[in-house]
């Protein structure tokens, strides 16, 4: 056992936890924030995906130990003061779900994609960019739609992810 | 996964001192291949050597005719980084390529070489650009460093520190991917350096990685796409598996060297 200290969406946490022990599954069973899932468990579909220090990355394929001292933001901690976050409302406001499973990862894969990319994204860019999303429903239609619109929205004041988690 | 011991040094020189103190110990980069080897439990190592935290070992320089990129730099820092877009931009591309945005958020291009996966990307890239190996012990040539299929010439113990690439004047990567794993199925890598031009090829060999001698000679008597029509690679050697079979990976291997040299004459 190995303690790991770190701040999860924007609150300090420390755990005493199995060196084993992956950033989805700490944030699922020790900090029971159970919005990240686990679909494929092989770094492949992306409903995993949790910001790490700001960036885009699976958690099922990074160790909690990993993550000492760094920030982890969660589909949780995107909401503030019980509104949406435009990504979210975007999804929302586009039906850009069928069944949810994926809806975590896409969410946090779009807010990063605008991170990096900023508010205009045309259709070719978002579906490169979802390349590591998987939609068993296959409803990518209005997932890119929502992310497009998710990504305007962001750019008319609404603060992004990172600022908002902090 | 089976169980293990977690170690977090913050210098090459601490984790080259676990790795020969600890026994049976790996290093972890950015651990997208060994995390999901461990789940299978097709590697069991006893001790992680985790180098996320050793700032020596990350990071990117211009050093003459030289790019210097550390073993522990991801994907996406060296795709968006603008020393290696200005410098050698078919090397950005390539790194802008792999895998999917997560995966270059952790994935290392020291990792990346030392696993020397037949359908990695990098390889390519290394061999056709005659990059430098640096390890904590020596300096190594990509045609020294891939022996073969996942092998390197890495000792017990020995840590890459940095890949250094020589500047190219023409340099373009063209790669046919599994649409799946988003590897290569095959990956050609051109480079032109003076009047030396390299040919090399990822995700075909059996063997890994390797060099096509009669497409470069094909490329020197005229650096154009042009020269390599009609010319085909022989389909022995070649890999096949469930994704393609040898004559169609052959096939893909003329069909992306063509690509990869009309990218770096900017004819793409």
């Amino acid at each position: 056992m190995a303690n790991v200290t770190m701040t999860v969406n924007g609150k300090a946490v420390t755990a005493n936890v199995d060196p084993r022990t992956l950033l989805v599954q700490f944030l699922r069973e020790h900090l029971r924030l159970t919005g990240t899932h686990v679909g494929c468990d092989t770094s492949q579909c992306g409903a995993c995906v949790v910001h790490l220090d700001g960036k885009a990355v699976k958690s099922c394929t990074t160790l909690a130990l990993a993550c000492e001292g760094a920030s982890v933001t969660t589909i949780e901690g995107l909401a503030s003061g019980g509104a949406l976050h435009p990504m979210q409302e975007a999804f929302r406001e586009h039906h850009g779900l069928q069944c949810g499973f994926c809806t975590p990862g896409m969410i946090m894969s779009a807010v990063d994609m605008v991170n990096r990319r900023g508010h205009a994204l045309d259709e070719k860019t978002i579906r490169e960019d979802l390349d590591g999303n998987i939609c068993r429903c296959t409803g990518y239609h209005n997932i890119v739609k929502a992310v497009a619109a998710g990504a305007e929205a962001m750019g008319k004041g609404a603060a992004p992810v990172r600022q908002a988690a902090e | 996964m089976y169980a293990f011991t977690y170690h977090r040094p913050t210098s090459a020189r601490q984790a080259a001192g676990l790795l020969a103190k600890k026994e049976d110990a790996k290093l972890l980069a950015g651990g997208h291949t060994l995390l999901p080897t461990m789940k299978q439990r097709l590697a069991s190592p006893a001790a992680l050597v985790d180098l996320s935290s050793c700032a020596d070992l990350k990071g990117i320089a211009r050093k003459g005719r030289n790019v210097v990129i550390g073993a522990m730099t991801t994907h996406a820092e060296v795709a968006a980084s603008p020393d290696v877009q200005e410098a050698i931009p078919a090397l950005a591309y390539l790194a802008s390529h792999i895998g999917d945005p997560h995966v270059r958020h952790r994935g290392t291009i020291g990792g990346s070489v030392a696993n020397n996966d037949p359908a990695a990307d990098y390889p390519a890239a290394l061999l056709a650009l005659g990059a430098t190996i640096v390890t904590n012990q020596r300096k190594l040539s990509a045609a020294e460093f891939f022996t073969g299929l996942y092998e390197t010439a890495l000792e017990e113990g020995e840590i890459i520190t940095k890949v250094s690439f020589p500047l190219a004047s023409k340099a373009g990567y063209a790669k046919f991917r599994n649409p799946a794993s988003r590897y290569a199925l095959v990956g050609v890598f051109v480079a032109k350096r003076g009047s030396e031009i390299a040919v090399a090829v990822t995700g075909a060999g059996e063997g890994g990685v390797f060099r096509w001698p009669e497409a470069e000679a094909a490329l020197k008597a005229r650096f154009t796409a042009k020269s390599l029509d009609g010319l085909k690679h022989p389909a022995k050697g070649i890999n096949a598996d469930m994704h393609a079979d040898a004559e169609y990976r052959a096939h893909l291997i003329g069909v992306m060297a063509k690509q990869a040299v009309a990218q770096a004459t900017g004819k793409a």
